[in-house]
């Protein structure tokens, strides 16, 4: 076993276990911290994957930005321990459904599911550039660029709304 | 060079997706519940990453890069939402927001 495949299976590892400590934490800010290591763990996988723009990416928005939010929402709230998460206050036919659904469908996707797996030594690993991004982004994808700078506006705008205080406008004045 | 084969990388992503989906369901802190639709957002972002880089092509990381602008967006407003329905009614409990039930 090489380094490579070592590192992604640990990389794997500490992936699905901090999920699975976001999903059990009874704590919240556990669970957020636990989510800051699950997406350590996503950006080591797509540095596996030769995208190491959007290891990066990831690394700055999401733990950066998105937990650093969580943790002071969590802060702000002063949300208590949660009740240990149980199945039981599902429906009885919701459980079996989904367990029935999810395991139907871990077989059939380990049973029949084997993909044509191609020779990726030949194939050139676009993402591992910068410029091909900067070309892409400014040619054909130029209008989602723009509706997506629109979108942040438009996200800013709302939380300024949501966020103050709406206070009644007197009478005559 | 890539340590993983596309199966392993979708297998991967469906576990993540699950976990994910399984905090939704089964935890009731509303925070922590938009924690694990992060969680599923991050396991598609990894599908379509893997996709991309065994097709040879761009075009998936392009969309992830889109899909992670989007989501910070999204956070935003949820947590926002959060805040106020936490005002309004002084808890983040998913039982107790039960309003429109009915």
């Amino acid at each position: 076993m090489n380094l490579p495949s070592l590192l992604f299976s640990g990389f794997l590892i500490l992936t699905l276990v901090s999920a699975l400590g976001v999903v059990l934490n009874r704590n919240a800010v556990n669970a957020a911290m636990c989510l800051l290591l699950c997406l350590v763990g996503v950006a080591g996988l797509f540095v596996a994957l030769d995208a190491y723009l959007l290891a990066f990416l990831l690394l700055l928005v999401y733990a950066g930005a998105i937990v650093a939010l969580f943790l002071f929402i969590v802060m702000l709230l002063d949300a208590r321990g949660d009740a240990r998460p149980s199945l039981h206050r599902l429906p009885l036919a919701a459980r079996v459904v989904a367990g029935l659904l999810v395991l139907a469908g871990v077989a059939s996707f380990l049973l029949r599911g084997r993909l044509p797996s191609p020779e990726v030594a030949a194939l050139p690993a676009a993402g591992a550039a910068l410029k091909p991004y900067a070309y892409q982004l400014f040619t054909t994808y130029l209008l989602p660029v723009q509706i997506l700078g629109f979108l942040l506006l438009i996200a800013m705008i709302g939380v300024i709304v949501l966020s103050r205080k709406f206070v009644p406008i007197e009478e005559g004045s | 060079m890539i340590p993983a084969s596309l199966h392993t990388y979708l297998v991967a992503s469906v576990a993540l997706f699950a976990i994910g989906l399984l905090g939704v369901l089964i935890r009731r802190n509303t925070l922590v519940v938009f924690m694990c639709l992060e969680l599923m957002l991050v396991a598609s972002t990894l599908a379509l990453v893997a996709f991309s880089r065994f097709n040879g092509t761009l075009d998936g990381n392009v969309f992830v890069f889109f899909i992670l602008t989007v989501a910070a967006a999204e956070v935003a407003v949820g947590l926002a939402l959060i805040v106020a329905l936490f005002r309004r009614r002084q808890t983040v409990q998913i039982d107790a927001l039960n309003s429109l039930k009915n």
